[in-house]
């Protein structure tokens, strides 16, 4: 997968936010080993778009997320955020820009603070950044309440445990909207809701991108998720990327094996297509202390070859929007070839 | 396995009737906010080879009703009524003493998080050779190999040297196979699996679902896979029960229930999940509301508060399953999808919104989400 690249990469006075050859790299106690979160990752954003970030669990997805808003400053690489190079600023200067960068986490409850009416903890951004007075916040407060769908009058008092996991996430919501940030990083923001209100949180991301006019970068697993909210849709394994495209023409055809062998993995709620039809990708992903050479998803990969060891492929346009790192990619129409029917993974499984 | 010892269990297997008969069973807990009813009368049952798909959202009670069935309830503060009969023999009221001589050898279970259902000071050998000791009782050497046996049957590389390792030094993939192979290795003959894939990556989810199923078909198991994702049952189940607030709503074969569902509910359930076919910022089909608290008396049906056909009746009376055209088809609703009331009683709710959307505000109250 797996590679470097900047083709996908739009103008840079054309985008919002960008990073360009992102490293995260985190050291494996006192080995000298390091963990290869995130390896020369280049994405961007453009005002009012919504990127989905892809990919397993361990593919540094969150991590590239988090690189972005400087938590922490990433090893390598650049993040330029309306004309300012975040990697260069720091303390006080890199405090100013915050408001304007949000994060929305995955788990609703641990994320608000239990002890917290629900006012303050979505009023603590104004406060922090002395924005109008105590009657101008307040009404604030009920605004961004009102339109995450809670009633300011019963919600503004009580404390998240009277809250379900849905309204939580509603109420994280409200908090990054109110400094009127331009980027909201929501990271796995439905992936511990119930799929009734999961749909609900979904449409009301929608409704606070429109009302806002915020732009979005939507990390997750689920790819139905991801297709329904983005734009443009990264595809990312072992901290690299395999492939960038607009999801409705990716997703019907995909040029990288990982991005086939992901859709082919999905549960469909459709009784008449049996799943052992579809073989899912073999083998689990490799450890990102050592991760494999050239292509790094080649180990999994049933169209890999002697040059994917060798060489890591670069990042190449497709037409159409559609961006992939692979030398073999699939032809439109080419299916995934199955794995030798065997689904014992070839590489040693590490944590 | 143990060949001899599945050659008995065979020889003595009646070879009619149901697997697992589960009739009226009730699970209240007692708390300080009131009596929970977690499940709230369930029937259903399974024949040996196949497999049944419970689905529901969190809170719904089909992690309470497996453990219903397996005994693995706590003792205090407990109400249970109702009878489960495992090849006709009545298991419901045994004590967890008695419950054990079912454990391992004739039902047992996968548990949702295979990070914490293993023993992490325990080796991996040990903890299958345990079980096999236990229930079987047979000698150390014959219990290795039959656990190096299993372990290459679920998919697991280099088996011999797994024996030695301890759970952190494998992936959440492994552990979840290790999980597996720990449920079969007394050959049970029912297997519980609890959202076996919740935990995991969609690839290795599609992973382990094969290995159950082939495991399943091996072995001629029953199987009760409880999910919240029905997109997980669709191929793999043969019948598959949505439950709701602790009852079950509808019941079909799992083509029967996809192309022909009557329940609200399950319409609403398979309209909220975001499809790969359909296109990007497509609007989603929400379920209004949340699930219903289960403490306290229940008053018409549970689903009315959130549901698109609910009628002033939906509101009075509680609405008992009632067979469907298909043979096995059931489901509890006064006003079934695609039939004329439904069709009806969908067209009047309609009407009264559009009359009155313009007088109120659209604010969701709480409650919502």
């Amino acid at each position: 997968m797996a590679g470097s690249g900047t083709a996908h990469m739009r103008p840079e006075n054309e985008t919002l936010l960008r990073a360009e050859g992102l490293v995260v790299e985190f050291p494996v106690g006192r080995t000298g080993l390091k963990v290869h979160a995130v390896s020369d990752v280049s994405i961007d954003v453009i005002e009012g778009e919504t990127v989905g970030l892809v990919g397993e669990s361990g593919c540094g997805k969150s991590t590239t997320g988090r690189a972005l808003i400087q938590l922490p400053h990433p090893t390598g690489g650049r993040v330029v955020f309306d004309g300012l190079d975040l990697t260069s600023l720091d303390g006080e200067a890199l405090r100013q820009v915050r408001p304007k960068l949000q994060m929305i986490f995955q788990d609703p409850i641990s994320s608000l603070n239990p002890r917290r009416k629900v006012e303050e903890i979505v009023g603590e951004g104004l406060r922090i950044w002395n924005i109008g007075d105590d009657a101008s916040r307040q009404a604030k407060v009920d605004e961004v309440l009102d339109a995450v769908g809670l009633d300011p009058a019963v919600a503004r008092g009580r404390r998240p445990h009277q809250f379900s996991g849905g309204q939580c996430q509603r109420i994280s919501i409200a908090r990054a909207v109110i400094t009127d940030p331009k980027v909201i990083i929501c990271d796995e923001p439905v992936s511990a809701l119930d799929v009734s209100v999961q749909a609900q949180i979904l449409n009301l991301l929608e409704d606070m991108k429109e009302r806002y006019g915020l732009t979005l970068i939507f990390i997750a697993h689920d790819l139905a998720v991801v297709k329904n909210v983005s734009d443009r849709v990264v595809v990312m394994y072992l901290g690299k990327i395999c492939e960038v495209g607009p999801p409705d023409t990716m997703f019907a055809q995909p040029a990288h094996p990982y991005t086939a062998g992901l859709l082919a993995a999905i549960p469909i709620p459709d009784p008449s297509l049996r799943p052992e039809e579809r073989p899912p990708l073999a083998g689990e992903i490799p450890s990102p202390v050592a991760p494999p050479s050239g292509c790094r998803f080649r180990t999994r990969c049933p169209k890999a070859q002697e040059l994917c060891a060798a060489e890591e492929p670069i990042i190449r346009d497709l037409g159409g929007g559609q961006y992939v790192a692979c030398h073999f990619p699939l032809a439109p129409g080419e299916a995934l070839p199955s794995s030798n029917g065997s689904s014992v993974p070839s590489a040693s499984p590490l944590g | 396995m143990s060949r001899k010892s599945r050659a008995e269990r065979f020889a003595d297997a009646p070879g009619d009737g149901a697997l697992l008969e589960v009739e009226d069973v009730k699970t209240y807990f007692r708390t300080e906010r009131g009596t929970v009813r977690a499940v709230d009368g369930v029937s259903f049952s399974l024949e040996r080879g196949k497999t049944l798909g419970i689905v529901g959202e969190s809170g719904c009670g089909k992690s309470v009703l497996s453990r219903s069935v397996m005994g693995l309830l706590p003792k205090q503060n407990l109400i249970r009524e109702g009878s489960i009969k495992f090849e006709g023999s009545e298991v419901a009221n045994l004590v967890q003493k008695d419950m054990q001589r079912f454990w391992g050898t004739q039902m047992s279970m996968i548990f949702q998080d295979p990070m914490t259902s293993l023993n992490p000071v325990m080796k991996i050998g040990n903890q299958i050779t345990e079980s096999l000791r236990y229930h079987l009782d047979v000698d150390k050497s014959f219990a290795r190999e039959t656990a190096v046996a299993l372990l290459a049957s679920v998919g697991i590389p280099e088996p011999k040297r797994r024996l030695s390792e301890y759970p952190h030094q494998l992936s959440g993939g492994m552990r979840q196979r290790v999980m597996i192979a720990i449920a079969l290795a007394c050959g049970p003959k029912l297997l519980f699996a609890d959202e076996p894939t919740t935990a995991l990556d969609v690839t290795v989810q599609a992973q382990i679902l094969d290995l159950l199923q082939a495991q399943q078909r091996e072995r001629f198991m029953g199987m009760i896979l409880v999910t919240h994702d029905l997109g997980v049952v669709a191929g793999r189940a043969d019948d598959i029960a949505v439950m709701y607030a602790g009852r079950i709503v509808e019941k079909a074969s799992a083509r029967t229930l996809f192309t022909e569902m009557r329940h609200p509910y399950t319409e609403a359930l398979m309209k909220s999940i975001p499809k790969l076919s359909d296109k990007s910022h497509t609007r989603l089909a929400a379920i209004a509301g949340r699930p219903p608290d289960l403490v306290g008396e229940r008053k018409g049906c549970s689903f009315a508060a959130r549901c698109p056909y609910a009628q002033p009746r939906c509101r009075e009376e509680d609405p008992t399953l009632v067979d469907g055209a298909t043979l096995g088809h059931q489901y509890a609703c006064f006003f079934p999808v695609g039939t004329p009331e439904g069709r009806e009683a969908l067209a009047r709710n309609q009407d009264a919104l559009d009359t009155t959307v313009d007088a109120t505000d659209t604010t969701v109250t709480p409650g919502v989400g």
